[in-house]
């Protein structure tokens, strides 16, 4: 496999040729990946950030993960036997886990269950580490392992190893040639042995006991600026063909779907992009390579995509400037987002009045119970964030008794009516996003800010979140409001209410799988006018992200509720989960997720139904993605991203770049099981996925804008927090980067304007009104859009009329004067709708 | 709703003061007038103290304070004036007194040595009396209170006297009072609608939404939603009263939050003023007024002054 590379490297092979080797994709691709890894791993541990601050933990995260390096380097690569994702090692996951979930225990799917599965899984892997000789997948564990590993290995090495830096720095150089593989085999052999001394020293401790203040500490390190780097000149790369060949590669395995997860590559690139050498002499070249490598993938892949932000700190990045200033004049284009203030749900007479009720005791127990319902949200939302506050403690005991109440008097579905109404109502859509972007900026702040880092720990340490974010790919979570429904539940753990809340959730996210998007009300006015585009598309656009946000909360809540009974916080023995996979093949699943799924497809509406189904599946339990509906599903998802989403063309960029990443995301999350990705045998599902009998769907109209991407994947923020971080360290050079960080401050002045219009005059009115105005909306300036078109056509004529002919003009003046008048009229219609 | 009696022209003198005097008033002073006002008995004498003591509040607003703090005192002492051997014996004296000056206020008298509101006393004596005249049937309350209200009801003419006399000299307690403070409170609310009409906007009262079967029920909600300081209200509480702590927030618990719950944001208005203090839920939806609002958005025509 090796060789293949670096034949292919060297110009040996041209894609007319026969291979003189013969590789499956499947076993091309993660060597490819590994190979770009292990190649620039050594330029990340090389960070200054983040000298003497390594904790003493990261030493035991460092001896996981490089005796496996060492080990695949020094066998022959050709003699190798390759292996998928299935046998990547264990323990990194455990690591990496316990890392990007520090502090979250009642999270199902953070509490070293995963460690444990990996190594129940693969006994002999776990007892003998020194021999694990396989080719890891590195995306497996990236995204937390590559900065790990730069503090630990400047903390290993620098003291046992000096003599050998030079030569590692070195061989980076010349990446690529056979020679320097050869000499990075034997400086990776020395460096494992060393390792293997070190790690049996009693320093060693878990990483498990990494605290969320370690994190910070860590964090805080960054902020140290190394203030004599250079800038690394582009025309002191040195392997320049190499590394375009090398680009390219890398760029088709990425816009093919064949990683599994992009945006976890694009988070490697960013590394690589603000990688830093230690000294100057040494690192530098090395450096530029790294950068060189970077800014030519960039510039390939989807990075105009991401937010005002990261861009901004993107295009500021001097390296960027300099190394391709295309890339940065593309880089040129923002977006903003409002959020709106969360409401109540109304009292609907028609709804809520006693004759909707059983009995004059069921309706006034539902009276008291929709005062404590929102009294304790109320409570939660004063509360929750102070240091030690414990759901369970401070209000279980009323959530208990407000559900034995209902319970008493039977309104169980009246009130899982109003939960999952507010429950919509708070986190679907901006909201979420609001709230959960706390964390970040707690973060950048506190890479930012150089001088007073005890203070900024301190507030970062208030800021912090439960689910602080950490790399491209955060475990499933609760942001924001959805915290407190999912502890209500949890706390109430009531099955009547459940079973009423599956039902309700069920229903309406299947109803909104169907709903119709394209043509809202009236079908005729879209075929007519192909053209009309801006106002139509931005009304579907709006309805599309509605949908799609309220479908994927709804998907994880029904998920949540519906795996509940089966959530562990150990992982269960092998025998334990066969027998439960056993029990529970014969009792059919809350949904029927496979037929969804290819309804989808058929229909193309898979931008909708892939995403909520994402969520879905991400919050099975241990055993879910083994019950043979789930898998099946998760294959079907695997098919779609490969073979669907790779292959491009029909899907609108957009749609294609979300699913992409929601996609990359599931295949990343502990639960997606390791050998599903580069496993082969799924082909006979594609067959089916084939034949789509709909021409037009969801999926050809773009749907899909930077906003909704970002509600969507919060994680993508983490790229603006790499960059931060870079520009934190280079402030001597660029100027004032740091000062162009305003403070982040409530949206003050929406005082004399009305705040959300529309939704607070719908507040009270029944949702029927809602409609039939937006339906009269809708038509009206429709209606007015064609009359100005009209009358615009006829001025332009009009005025061609005058300058060809000034006497016939005249006469047309009549008509004119009748057009300029239809034209206001119609620009009128249009603001006051 | 909870209103204060206000001697002398009853709806007018808080309407008009508003506009000249302020009305909310910090913490710190509330707990100014609050200890002032311990000392002071529920007659018009002292009511005239209390308006020179601060005469930069309406005296309305003064009244209301004074009433909902006298009616703080007089709970805290009932266990005190409630026990059988203490009614007993401000009956025996009562009694005795009777038979040497029955021409002078007796009662009036007997409430003001002990710290009792005379309607209050009143209600004591009479119950006393009826206990005393049917030991076998216990006094029923529809009986007393219809005698309370209509004192020529009592069979013994010289005691129905006093108890008209403590009825009509008592700002706090009694049947008059209560009569009043219903009256003021609809006469507030009966304001509201007028102001809402005459600035167009159109509404639901207590009465429709409760023949709509809500559960709940503001004084108003708006059809249309309004916005005033840049808070969007959809119903209006009106409070004939002035808002200090205790009474706002059993307000908040009994009312407004559940109004919130299922309404949306609101606001509520404290015809008499409010601790300045107590209007911290802006942002959760409870806006705190001493008045009509003169700074109403509307939907449509953005800015307006309204007409007050």
């Amino acid at each position: 496999m090796a060789a293949l590379l670096e034949s292919l490297l060297l110009g040996r092979i041209y894609e007319s040729q026969n291979f003189p080797f013969k590789f499956s994709k499947e076993e091309f691709v993660p060597f490819v990946l590994n190979f770009l890894w292990d190649q620039s791993s050594q330029a990340l541990t090389h960070g200054p950030t983040t000298p003497a601050k390594t904790p003493s933990t990261s030493r035991s995260r460092r001896s996981a993960q490089r005796p496996s390096l060492g080990d695949f380097m020094t066998s022959p690569p050709e003699a190798q036997p390759l292996r998928t994702a299935a046998q990547r090692p264990q323990e990194e996951w455990g690591v990496w886990w316990v890392c990007v979930r520090p502090s979250d225990g009642n999270s199902r799917c953070c509490d070293g269950g995963r460690r444990s599965r990996g190594v129940g899984r693969n006994e002999p892997v776990a007892t003998k580490p020194s021999r694990r000789i396989n080719p890891t997948p590195v995306s497996a564990e990236r995204p937390n392992s590559k900065p790990k590993s730069c503090f630990t290995s400047t903390a290993l090495s620098l003291p046992s190893s000096p003599p050998t830096r030079p030569e590692s720095a070195g061989a980076k150089l010349t990446a690529g040639s056979p020679l320097s593989l050869q000499e990075e085999r034997e400086l990776l052999r020395r460096e494992r042995s060393e390792l293997a001394q070190q790690t049996s020293s009693p320093l060693k401790t878990t990483s498990a006991i990494r605290t969320p203040t370690k994190t910070v500490h860590r964090q805080g390190s960054k902020v140290t600026p190394d203030l004599q780097s250079p800038c690394p000149d582009p025309d002191k790369v040195t392997q320049k063909s190499e590394l375009d060949l090398l680009a390219e590669l890398y760029c088709t395995c990425i816009s093919e779907n064949l990683v599994p997860c992009v945006f976890l590559e694009l988070f490697f690139m960013l590394q690589l992009l603000t990688s830093r050498g230690v000294s100057v002499s040494e690192s530098l070249t090395w450096e530029t390579d790294c950068v060189y490598f970077s800014v030519r993938v960039l510039e390939n892949q989807l990075v105009s995509h991401l937010d005002k932000c990261t861009l901004r700190l993107l295009s500021e990045n001097e390296r960027v400037g300099t190394f391709s200033s295309s890339l940065r004049d593309r880089l040129a284009q923002a977006q903003d987002s409002c959020t709106a203030k969360v409401s109540v749900i109304p009292f609907q007479p028609a709804t809520d009045n006693r004759t909707n009720f059983s009995s004059d005791r069921a309706f006034h127990t539902f009276k008291k119970q929709r005062d404590m319902f929102y009294g304790l949200l109320r409570e939660w939302e004063d509360s929750h964030k102070e240091p030690g506050w414990d759901f369970e403690a401070a209000l279980g005991s009323r959530v208990r008794t407000m559900v034995s109440q209902l319970t008493a008097a039977g309104s169980h579905s009246h009130f899982a009516g109003l939960f999952q109404k507010q429950l919509i109502q708070m986190c679907k859509g901006p909201c979420v996003l609001g709230s959960s972007n706390n964390a970040p900026d707690a973060d950048l702040l506190g890479m930012l800010g150089a001088d007073s880092l005890g203070r900024l720990k301190h507030l970062q340490q208030c800021l912090v979140q439960p689910q602080g974010l950490f790399g491209p790919c955060p475990p499933p979570s609760f942001p924001g409001h959805q915290e407190f429904f999912k502890h209500f539940l949890q706390t109430a753990s009531c099955c009547q209410l459940n079973q009423h809340l599956k039902d309700g959730l069920c229903q309406q996210l299947l109803k909104l799988d169907e709903v119709s998007i394209l043509a809202p009300d009236a079908s005729p006015a879209l075929g007519e006018e192909t053209g009309d585009g801006d106002m139509e598309q931005q009304v579907r656009k709006q309805r599309f992200s509605t949908v799609l946000l309220t479908a994927r909360l709804l998907a994880q809540f029904l998920s949540f509720i519906s795996f509940l009974p089966y959530q562990t916080t150990e992982l269960p023995s092998r025998d334990i989960q066969d027998a439960a996979i056993t029990l529970r093949s014969k009792s059919s699943p809350v949904l029927d997720v496979c037929a969804v799924l290819r309804s989808s497809v058929h229909r193309r509406r898979t931008i909708l139904t892939v995403h909520w189904m994402v969520e879905f599946l991400s919050m099975l339990d241990y055993a879910g993605p083994f019950l043979s509906c789930y898998r099946t599903a998760l294959c079907l998802l695997l098919q779609i991203y490969k073979m669907v989403l790779g292959r491009g063309g029909e899907l609108c960029y957009m749609n294609q770049l979300l699913m992409v990443a929601v996609l990359g995301w599931l295949f990343q999350i502990p639960i997606f099981p390791e050998d599903l990705f580069f496993s082969t045998d799924l082909k006979e599902e594609v067959k089916e996925l084939e034949d789509i009998t709909s021409s037009q769907g969801l999926d050809t109209f773009p749907l899909v804008d930077q906003q909704l991407l970002y509600t969507c994947c919060p994680y993508l923020g983490e790229f603006r927090k790499l960059l931060a971080a870079f520009v934190a360290g280079s402030t001597s050079k660029s100027g004032g980067l740091i000062r162009k960080i305003t403070p982040t401050s409530a949206p003050v002045n929406s005082r004399s304007f009305w705040p959300c219009r529309p939704c607070a005059f719908f507040h009270n009115q029944p949702p029927s009104l809602r409609r039939t105005v937006e339906f009269v909306a809708e038509r009206i300036s429709s209606n007015c859009v064609k009359h100005i078109k009209s009358v615009s056509h006829h001025l332009v004529s009009f005025f061609f009329f005058l300058h060809v002919n000034p006497c016939k003009s005249i006469k047309m003046f009549s008509s004119f004067h009748i057009f300029l008048t239809l034209c206001v009229v119609g620009l009128c219609l249009c603001w006051s709708s | 709703m909870s209103i204060c009696l206000c001697p002398g022209p009853l709806i007018d003198s808080g309407v008009k003061d508003k506009s000249v005097k302020r009305m909310q008033i910090c913490r710190a002073e509330y707990r100014v007038i609050g200890r002032f006002v311990e000392q002071l008995r529920p007659t018009r004498q002292c009511m005239k103290t209390l308006q020179t003591q601060f005469p930069h509040l309406p005296p309305s607003t003064l009244l209301s304070i004074f009433s909902q703090e006298y009616q703080k005192r007089m709970k805290r002492s009932m266990a005190r004036h409630h026990a059988p051997d203490v009614i007993k014996e401000y009956y025996q004296r009562y009694r005795s007194e009777a038979k040497t000056r029955p021409a002078a206020p007796l009662l009036l008298e007997l409430a003001n040595q002990v710290d009792l509101s005379p309607a209050l006393l009143a209600r004591l004596i009479v119950e006393c009396f009826l206990e005393e005249r049917q030991a076998s049937v216990g006094a029923s309350r529809h009986v007393l209170n219809n005698m309370l209200r209509e004192p020529y009801l009592i069979p013994d003419l010289l005691l129905a006297k006093h108890v008209e006399q403590c009825t009509v000299n008592d700002c706090c307690y009694g049947p008059l009072v209560d009569c009043i403070k219903h009256a003021i409170g609809l006469e507030h609310e009966d304001l509201l609608r007028d102001k809402l009409r005459e600035t167009h906007l159109s509404f639901l009262d207590e009465n429709q939404l409760r023949a709509k079967g809500y559960d709940k029920t503001p004084d108003i909600i708006l059809e249309v939603p309004i916005a005033v300081d840049g808070h969007i209200v959809h119903w209006i509480e009106s409070k004939a009263s002035f808002g200090d702590d205790h009474s706002h927030h059993t307000y908040l618990n009994e009312q407004f939050w559940s109004y919130c719950n299922r309404f949306g944001p609101g606001l509520v208005i404290y015809w008499y003023g409010f601790v300045s203090e107590l209007d911290c839920q802006r942002d959760r939806g409870i806006l705190l007024r001493d008045g009509f609002p003169l700074d109403i958005v509307t939907l449509c025509q953005g800015p307006a002054r309204g007409r007050v």
